[in-house]
C-alpha cells in the first residue's frame, strides 16, 4: 500500500486530464471530442476518489461527487449525442471547425 | 389680512386666464364676450383685495406672512412666500387699478378682433404674473413672475403675428429683455455661491424665523466685490425690462402691440418692474455704493437719451415709447441717490399719466386708423374728450403743478440737487435737461396731433406709399369720431388720477412716505429753487413747442434745417440698432461666435471628429476581436484553457502555494 502514495494517483488522474484536454482541442470529429470530454471526467474521477481515499478524516464525500459525475457524464453524452445526429442530418458533418454556429 | 386673501390676489387672473383659454376659447370660440367678463371680474377681485392690502399695510404696518417649504435638500432648504409691505402694497394698486382700467378700455378698442379671447388670456396672464413678482417673498418666486412677464410681453407684442415687423418686435424684446435676465440669474447664483458657509442659503427676501434673510445680508452675509457684481447683476436685469441704455432698443419696437397692451404692460407696469427690483434690493446697493452710482449714472443718461430721440418721433406710440424710457431713468437715477420714496412716487403718478397718454393715443388711433402724427391734426374738435384727457396727461408729464407729475418730477430734482458734489450736480443737470425735453417732445406731440387741420389719417396713408413701411393699420375706420364710451371712461378715470394721484402724499401729511418708511424712506421737503428751476425747464420746453408747432405744422425747418446732423442722428435713434444689427449680431455672433461654433461642430473641429474618431474606434475594436470571435468551438475552448493555467500558475507563483 505505501508503494502507491496519493501523488501517484494524482499524476494519473493529471495524466488522464491532460490527453482529454488535447483531445478536445486538437480533434476535429465531434465523436472523438465527446470521448475525450470522458477522458477528462474520469481524469477528475480519480482525483477525487484518491483524495477521499488519503483524507484523515473518513470521509465518502469524494466517492459520492465521483458518482454523480459518472452519471451526469452518461447524460451528457446521451444528449451530445443526439445534438450531434441532428447537426449531422442537417449539415452532413462531424467536423468540428465547420460547425462555426455561434460565429 | 388672511394669508388666502393675499394669494387669492394672484389666484383671481390666473385662474381667468386657464378659464378663457382652456374653456372660453374651445367651447364658446374666439370671439366671446366671456372672456371680457372673466379677465376684468377677476381683476376687480384683485383690485379690492389690493385696497385691502394697502389699508392693512397702513394700520399694522407689517403683515407678516408664513413662508412654505416646497423644496428641501440637506441644509437647503427653498420656502416660498408671500411679502405684504408698503412697496408691495403699492406696486399692487397701481397694477391692478391700471390693468382694471385697461381691460375696460380694451373691450371697445379690440371689440372686432378676431383673437378677442386669446386677447384677453394672454391680458390675465399678464396680470397674474405682474401680481407674483410684487408680492413674491422668495427670490426664485419673483424670477418665475420676472419671467412670465417677459412671456406675456412676448406673446402681447406679437399679437399680431400674421405682421412681419410685430414678431420681430417681440424676439427683439424677449431676446434683449433674456440678455439683461442672464445677469439677473447669474446674480442669484451669485448669492448662492457667495453667500457664508455658517448659515444655510436662503432666497427669502425678508424672513423672520431664519438668522438671516436677503434684505438683511447686505453688508453682513454678502460683502466686497461678490456683493457689487450680485448688485450689478440685478441692475442688468432691471435695466433690461425696464428699457435702460443700453438695453432700451426692444422698447420702441414693442409699440406693434395693441395700444392697450403698451398701456399696461410697456408703460404702467412691467416696465416699472426694473425700478421696483432695485427699489426691492434697495438695502443691497446701500452697502455697495459703486453699483449705486452705476444706476443713478444709467438712469440719468437714459433721461436725456431717450428722451432726445422722442423729439424727432413722427409715431406718437413711439413718441411715448422713449418718453416711457426717459422717465424711468428718472426713477433709476432717484434710486441710485438712495431716493426711495421718491422714485416710487414718480413711479406711481407715472403708471396712471403714461397709461392715459397710451389709452388716449389709442383712441386717436381708433378714429384715424394711423399713429402718424403727420396724418393727424385737428382731431381737438371731433375728439374733444381725447384732446382733453390728452392735455391733462401731457401736463402732468410735463411737469406743471398742480398735476401729479410735478410732485414726483420735483422731488427727484430735489433730492439731486441736494446731493452735492460732482455726481449730484451732472445727475441734476442731466434731469434738467430731460425735463426741458420732456416738455417740448409731449406737446409737439399734442400739437401735431390736435392742432391745425385734419391731414387725412388712414385714407391718406394708403395713398401715400412712400410712409408705407411705417404704418400700424389696426384696421379701424378713417373717418374721425370720438371714441366710444367704454373706451372714454377709463380714460377719464384715468385724467382724474393723473391729476390727483399725487394726494396720496400731499405734503402736509405724506402718507405715501409713511408707506415706506419701514424700507428707509424719509420725507423729501418741498424745495422751491430745484422745484422752480424744474417748472421753468417744463415752461420752457411747452414755449418751444408751441413757437415751432402751434398751427397743426408738421415740421420745424427753422430749427431742424440748421441742426441737421443732430436730428438725423436722432431720427436713426444714435445708429444703436444699427450698431446692435451689424457689430453685435453681424460681427460678434455671425462672424465670430457662430463661425466658431460651426468650426467647433465641423469634421475638422470638435464635435463631428469626436464622433467619427469614436465611431473608427468601434470598427477597429471590432476588426481585432472578429480574428478571435470566430465560432470555432476550439479557439474558444483553447482561450479559456490558457486562461485557467494562467491564473492556476499565477496562483501557484504568488500565491503561497508550498
Amino acid at each position: 500500500m505505501d508503494a502507491l502514495a496519493l501523488q501517484h494517483y494524482l499524476l494519473l488522474s493529471a495524466g488522464l486530464f491532460a490527453v482529454g484536454l488535447v483531445g478536445v482541442l486538437a480533434k476535429r470529429n465531434v465523436v472523438v471530442i465527446l470521448m475525450s470530454i470522458e477522458l477528462m471526467l474520469n481524469g477528475v474521477n480519480v482525483a477525487l476518489v484518491a483524495f477521499s481515499r488519503y483524507s484523515p478524516v473518513d470521509e465518502l464525500a469524494g466517492h459520492i461527487f465521483a458518482i454523480f459525475i459518472i452519471t451526469v457524464a452518461a447524460a451528457e453524452v446521451a444528449i451530445g449525442l443526439a445534438i450531434l445526429l441532428t447537426i449531422f442530418a442537417r449539415r452532413n458533418t462531424v467536423d468540428a471547425a465547420e460547425i462555426n454556429l455561434l460565429k | 389680512m388672511p394669508e388666502i386673501a393675499v394669494w387669492l390676489i394672484i389666484a383671481a387672473p390666473l385662474a381667468a386666464a386657464v378659464f378663457n383659454g382652456l374653456v372660453i376659447r374651445p367651447l364658446f370660440g374666439p370671439v366671446s364676450r366671456v372672456a371680457f367678463d372673466a379677465t376684468a371680474g377677476s381683476i376687480a377681485i384683485s383690485f379690492i383685495l389690493s385696497l385691502w392690502a394697502l389699508y392693512a399695510v397702513w394700520t399694522d404696518q407689517e403683515v407678516v406672512l408664513p413662508l412654505h417649504e416646497i423644496i428641501r435638500v440637506d441644509e437647503f432648504s427653498l420656502r416660498i412666500g408671500l411679502l405684504l409691505d408698503g412697496l408691495t402694497a403699492i406696486m399692487l394698486v397701481v397694477v391692478t387699478s391700471v390693468s382694471l382700467l385697461v381691460q375696460i378700455y380694451s373691450h371697445g378698442y379690440m371689440r372686432d378682433d378676431a383673437s378677442y379671447v386669446r386677447y384677453y388670456t394672454f391680458m390675465a396672464l399678464f396680470t397674474a404674473a405682474m401680481l407674483t413678482l410684487v408680492l413674491a417673498n422668495n427670490l426664485i418666486l419673483l424670477f418665475v413672475g420676472w419671467e412670465l412677464v417677459g412671456l406675456c410681453s412676448y406673446l402681447l407684442i406679437g399679437f399680431w403675428f400674421t405682421r412681419p415687423s410685430a414678431t420681430a418686435a417681440a424676439k427683439k424684446a424677449f431676446i434683449i429683455t433674456r440678455f439683461g435676465d442672464l445677469f439677473f440669474l447669474l446674480a442669484i447664483l451669485g448669492i448662492f455661491l457667495s453667500w457664508p458657509d455658517d448659515t444655510p442659503v436662503t432666497f427669502a427676501l425678508s424672513d423672520p424665523n431664519a438668522s438671516m434673510d436677503l434684505l438683511s445680508a447686505g453688508g453682513t452675509a454678502l460683502t466686497g466685490t461678490a456683493l457689487t457684481l450680485i448688485c450689478l447683476g440685478i441692475m442688468a436685469g432691471a435695466a433690461g425690462k425696464s428699457a435702460q441704455f443700453p438695453l432700451h432698443t426692444w422698447l420702441p419696437d414693442a409699440m406693434e402691440g395693441p395700444t392697450p397692451v403698451s398701456a399696461l404692460i410697456h408703460a404702467a407696469t412691467m416696465v416699472a418692474a426694473g425700478v421696483f427690483l432695485v427699489a426691492r434690493f434697495l438695502p443691497l446697493f446701500e452697502e455697495a455704493e459703486t453699483a449705486r452710482t452705476i444706476v443713478a449714472l444709467i438712469g440719468g443718461f437714459t433721461v436725456v437719451f431717450a428722451a432726445s430721440m422722442g423729439l424727432v418721433m413722427n409715431d406718437i406710440k413711439r413718441v411715448l415709447a422713449y418718453s416711457t424710457v426717459s422717465q424711468l431713468g428718472y426713477m433709476f437715477l432717484a434710486l441710485g441717490l438712495g431716493a426711495l420714496g421718491p422714485a416710487l412716487f414718480h413711479l406711481f403718478n407715472h403708471a396712471f399719466f403714461k397709461a392715459l397718454l397710451f389709452l388716449g393715443s389709442g383712441s386717436v388711433n381708433h378714429a384715424t386708423g394711423t399713429f402718424d402724427m403727420r396724418l393727424m391734426g385737428g382731431l381737438r374738435r371731433v375728439m374733444p374728450w381725447t384732446y382733453g384727457v390728452f392735455l391733462i396727461g401731457s401736463l402732468s408729464l410735463a411737469g406743471i403743478p398742480p398735476f401729479s407729475g410735478f410732485w414726483s418730477k420735483d422731488e427727484i430734482l430735489g433730492v439731486a440737487w441736494s446731493y452735492g458734489g460732482s455726481l449730484g450736480t451732472i445727475l441734476f443737470l442731466l434731469a434738467f435737461v430731460g425735463a426741458f425735453m420732456t416738455a417740448a417732445y409731449i406737446f409737439r406731440a399734442l400739437f401735431m396731433t390736435f392742432h391745425g387741420q385734419y391731414r387725412g389719417g388712414e385714407a391718406q396713408e394708403a395713398h401715400d406709399s412712400a410712409d408705407a413701411h411705417e404704418t400700424h393699420d389696426e384696421g379701424h375706420g378713417s373717418t374721425p369720431h370720438e371714441s366710444p364710451w367704454v373706451m372714454v371712461i377709463p380714460m377719464a378715470i384715468l385724467a382724474v388720477l393723473a391729476i390727483a394721484s399725487w394726494f396720496i402724499n400731499f405734503p402736509a401729511t405724506h402718507w405715501f412716505t409713511d408707506l415706506l418708511k419701514p424700507l428707509g424712506a424719509h420725507v423729501e421737503e418741498i424745495q422751491v429753487v430745484p422745484a422752480a428751476i424744474g417748472l421753468v425747464a417744463g415752461l420752457a420746453g411747452i414755449g418751444v413747442a408751441t413757437a415751432l408747432y402751434r398751427g397743426g405744422k408738421t415740421s420745424a425747418p427753422s430749427i431742424s434745417r440748421p441742426l441737421a446732423p443732430i436730428t438725423n442722428l436722432l431720427t436713426r435713434k444714435y445708429y444703436m440698432d444699427e450698431l446692435y444689427e451689424n457689430l453685435f449680431v453681424g460681427k460678434v455672433l455671425y462672424g465670430w461666435m457662430w463661425r466658431f461654433l460651426a468650426w467647433f461642430d465641423s469634421d475638422k473641429g470638435v464635435v463631428d471628429r469626436a464622433v467619427n474618431t469614436l465611431g473608427l474606434f468601434g470598427r477597429n475594436v471590432g476588426k481585432g476581436i472578429r480574428v478571435v470571435e470566430n465560432g470555432q468551438l476550439q479557439m474558444s475552448i483553447t482561450v479559456l484553457s490558457i486562461g485557467a493555467v494562467i491564473i492556476v500558475a499565477a496562483y501557484i507563483v504568488w500565491g503561497g502555494v508550498g
